[in-house]
């Protein structure tokens, strides 16, 4: 359905994309040119939409009341059982997140931990408008910070800024035009996630309620017969309609590095925002596996493909990777964690000076957790954001206060985040 | 201030909510409603379509060029013609400040259907709506069934065109004969209804009065416009439901369809599918017998008919006890939205939904209980259509202010805390799409 503003590159054309960039020549001159980018440097956002619980992403296994407050959920020391990866001695990486210890031994990667937006409520609506909208309150803004950063350093083509989908996402909203796109297969179909939270709508439906229970029996069955049988082809994982119900943080692989592509080319965008879902853990979370184990595998599989897109300009860029707030610290009844507070972000790229976790720990005790129940935030998100800016693009202190994140004079860019 | 009553007045009679619609309609619902019946404009888009009859002529243009310049003429032009039609009355229900019109315009189509499941009626099909339903939907019932026995997509699609008399002068020296079929349905499905009386004497007897009306082409007649061939018209008086018509041509159709028209059963019939329609699936006997009461006392007024459901306190008692078919899913969305697709993004949209517009697998139409448009697997597409517009909605809107524009006061606890606590703006989105109160009307 043509149901949106942004300019859109063909989709049919951009298939060849994420498997190799053989037919990008022909098209790019026409679709995607632009001459005089103002900048070398790469900027990319990665929403995770959805909350992402960041005691378990990077717990905090030498924290005395770590193991206790996070029970059935808690990762035990690095080499114990369902142990954490080591980072630091004191923080760890979730197991799940493996394919991303080489940036961290390559310096490549930084962890802020109990970070959080100015955001203090448990909406996932506010929190990503908030998260997006770059003020310190829901809806104080109609357009996006990353927009307005794309005003402050001259953009005025719309290539220069790309959202990876197809409608550009809030943050990305505003005056400067951008240009969406999305590999095919990107889009899904309602996904099991979805579809769960539809049967609850359903429950008391006579009709609708047993026929979705019916039908999603059926294609769980199917999906299982579709699993066991023997090596699917890659691209039948992409394109079929198996692929299509998979999470969607299991298809942030095909869309980064087909961004990395674009991004590293001459002619391509500079700045490009990411989107996966699948993190609103409320149930069934897991540790070594489940839900959260998938969709971390999900992300980390996405930042290296993104790595291996951009290639040689990975030197040049800078990767954050946000969610709109955290979650309970404790777990919840039924094996998983409600919307809670501080949790945690990340930078990668070859410009960040990696290999840290980031963090004015709060402690885990009762006393010290953010209204008896999240990991307390003690850094505000916009200033790694304005770091990142800072050193990608140039944007002065004073601009990025009151142009990209109003009114945020209080709040400093981080020191020594980035190598300049 | 929102009301149920206004959610049902735009959901249950009109088709589904456009921004605002709700306060504006819970003032006076039944008044909101009621007042659309005044708005006999024919919505611009409409009005500039080529006629039935210049179509037909292309169509038998074709024929009598041969099967490779029919093929041709089914897959270019007819084609195209199909999807304008698709994209012009899509834009006149998702713009429309009369909806309840609508609604009636879609009713009385799929009540006489004509259907592309016959290939030659794929250009057709769009002007047999505009032309023989959307002017009659509040006229009388007998005016709106000459209109269609007129037209030729239905003399096509029912094969009438090519009936010929067995006693007639064509009958007499030539190969062809009676057809039964336009004969049969009329009684079956648009008049009496399957158990109204009818036997197969009637069947023959009506499809007898029928032989002769065709489409002009021939002998100096207007090509594509209905023409009246006394050649091939069975001579002399037929008996049909006991009654004895004198040979009169043309006129007894005319006349046979005045009786049927206001026959007890057609009555009763049309007011149990209307009802069925509008108030439940299983709608209430007395409610019945009285709209169809009010249909004979009204002389077959399709406009009285649409009054009294309105005013029935059966239509209102019971909110969303029907379930939305896909084009209502459909239509309603994009109202939601305010935005109109391209052509072919709509049929695609209801191919997969199980409803290609005009192409009901019978001359029954398309069916009209809740069951035979949910199943697992058609709440499965249901859920992937949500999500499919979802993600394409712009990150300006938020799922609140969609759920409060489409269901306001009728979202129920459990639908606004689904939608509030959905992971993502585009969950949210595809949540209130899907939602039961969506779903339903």
């Amino acid at each position: 359905m043509k149901i949106e503003p942004h300019s859109r590159l063909p989709r049919r054309r951009l298939l060849g994309l994420a498997t190799g960039l053989a037919g990008f020549a022909a098209f790019a001159p026409v679709k995607l040119a632009f001459a005089d980018a103002p900048t070398e440097s790469r900027f990319v956002l990665v929403i995770l939409r959805g909350a992402l619980d960041g005691l378990a992403a990077v717990p905090p296994y030498a924290d005395p009341d770590y193991a206790a407050l996070r029970g059935p959920l808690a990762f035990g020391e690095p080499g114990e059982q369902a142990g954490a990866l080591d980072l630091d001695g004191k923080f760890g990486l979730n197991p799940a997140l493996a394919p991303l210890l080489p940036l961290w031994q390559a310096q490549e990667l930084t962890i802020l931990h109990a970070a959080a937006t100015p955001y203090r409520d448990r909406s996932h609506f506010d929190g990503q408008n908030l998260l997006e909208n770059g003020t310190a309150v829901p809806n104080g803004a109609q357009d996006g910070w990353l927009n307005r950063a794309l005003g402050v350093i001259g953009a005025t083509d719309r290539r220069l800024g790309l959202a990876v989908g197809e409608t550009a996402p809030l943050v990305l909203e505003g005056s400067v035009p951008v240009a969406s796109w999305a590999p095919a297969g990107i889009l899904p179909e309602a996904s099991p996630d979805f579809l769960t939270q539809l049967a609850s709508l359903y429950r008391a439906d006579p009709l609708l309620g047993p026929a979705l229970a019916t039908g999603v029996d059926s294609q769980r069955l199917s999906d299982e017969i579709m699993s066991a049988s023997p090596e699917p082809a890659p691209n039948e994982m992409d394109a079929g309609k198996n692929g299509a119900k998979l999470r969607a943080a299991d298809l942030l692989a095909p869309a980064a590095e087909g961004a990395g592509k674009l991004l590293a080319d001459a002619r391509g965008p500079r700045i490009a925002v990411l989107e996966a879902g699948g993190w609103d853990t409320h149930a069934n979370q897991g540790l070594m596996t489940g839900r959260l184990a998938t969709a971390l595998g999900g992300l980390a599989n996405g930042m290296v493909a993104l790595k291996r897109g951009l290639g040689p300009a990975w030197q040049e860029t800078v990767v954050a990777v946000v969610t709109e707030f955290g979650r309970t610290a404790a777990p919840n009844g039924t094996g998983g964690t409600d919307h809670g507070t501080g949790t945690v972000a990340m930078l990668a790229g070859g410009r960040i000076r990696g290999g840290r976790v980031v963090a004015s720990w709060p402690g885990l005790s009762p006393e010290k957790l953010y209204q008896g129940r999240d990991l307390a935030p003690t850094l505000d998100l916009r200033a790694a954001l304005k770091a990142a800016l800072a050193t990608q693009f140039g944007i002065d202190r004073a601009t990025l206060a009151r142009r990209v994140f109003p009114d945020s004079d209080q709040v400093a860019p981080l020191e020594g985040l980035t190598e300049v | 201030m929102a009301s149920i009553t206004g959610f049902q007045a735009v959901s249950r009679f009109g088709l589904g909510a456009r921004a605002g619609e709700i306060e504006q309609a819970s003032a006076a619902p039944s008044d909101w409603v009621l007042a659309q019946l005044q708005d006999d404009a024919t919505p611009s888009g409409l009005a500039d379509m080529p006629t039935g009859q210049t179509l037909a002529a292309d169509l038998l243009k074709a024929f009598n060029r041969g099967a490779a310049a029919v093929q041709e003429n089914l897959k270019g032009a007819a084609r195209a013609q199909y999807l304008g039609e698709i994209g012009a009355r899509t834009k006149a229900q998702v713009e429309s400040e009369a909806p309840f019109r609508e609604r009636l315009v879609a009713f009385w189509s799929n009540h006489f259907t004509v259907s592309i499941a016959k290939p030659a009626l794929i250009g057709l099909a769009g002007a047999f709506e505009r032309e023989a339903i959307r002017p009659f939907v509040t006229g009388k019932f007998a005016d709106m069934l000459l209109a269609v026995l007129r037209h030729p997509a239905m003399l096509l699609y029912l094969d009438n065109a090519q009936s010929v008399g067995p006693g007639s002068r064509a009958g007499q020296i030539g190969h062809r004969g009676l057809n039964e079929n336009l004969g049969r349905e009329v009684l079956e499905l648009h008049t009496l209804g399957v158990d109204g009386g009818y036997r197969q004497e009637d069947v023959q007897a009506f499809a007898k009065m029928l032989t002769g009306w065709s489409i002009g082409g021939k002998r100096g007649s207007t090509p594509g416009a209905f023409h009246f061939y006394p050649q091939i018209h069975e001579p002399g008086a037929k008996t049909l439901l006991g009654k004895s018509y004198p040979e009169a041509g043309e006129a007894e159709v005319e006349q046979a369809a005045a009786d049927l028209a206001h026959h007890p059963a057609t009555a009763h019939h049309l007011a149990l599918k209307f009802a069925r329609h509008f108030v439940a699936d299983e709608p209430p006997a007395d409610f019945v017998d009285r709209l169809a009461g009010r249909y004979l006392e009204t002389d077959g007024s399709l406009g009285a008919m649409a009054t009294f459901v309105v005013h029935e306190p059966d239509a209102w008692h019971a909110p969303l006890t029907k379930v939305k078919t896909p084009t209502e899913l459909v239509v309603s969305t994009l109202r939601a939205l305010g935005r109109t697709p391209e052509p072919k993004a709509i049929v695609a949209s209801l191919k997969s939904l199980g409803q290609v517009p005009f192409a009901a697998p019978s001359p029954a139409g398309w069916p009209d209980r809740s069951e035979d448009w949910i199943g697992p697997e058609s709440v499965l597409r249901r859920a992937d259509f949500a999500m499919a517009v979802a993600q394409r909605l712009p990150a300006s809107l938020q799922p609140r202010q969609l759920l409060d524009v489409t269901l306001g006061p009728a979202a129920s606890e459990t639908t606004r805390q689904g939608v509030e606590r959905a992971p993502s703006p585009a969950d949210g989105f595809a949540l209130v799409l899907a939602a039961p109160e969506f779903q339903r009307r």
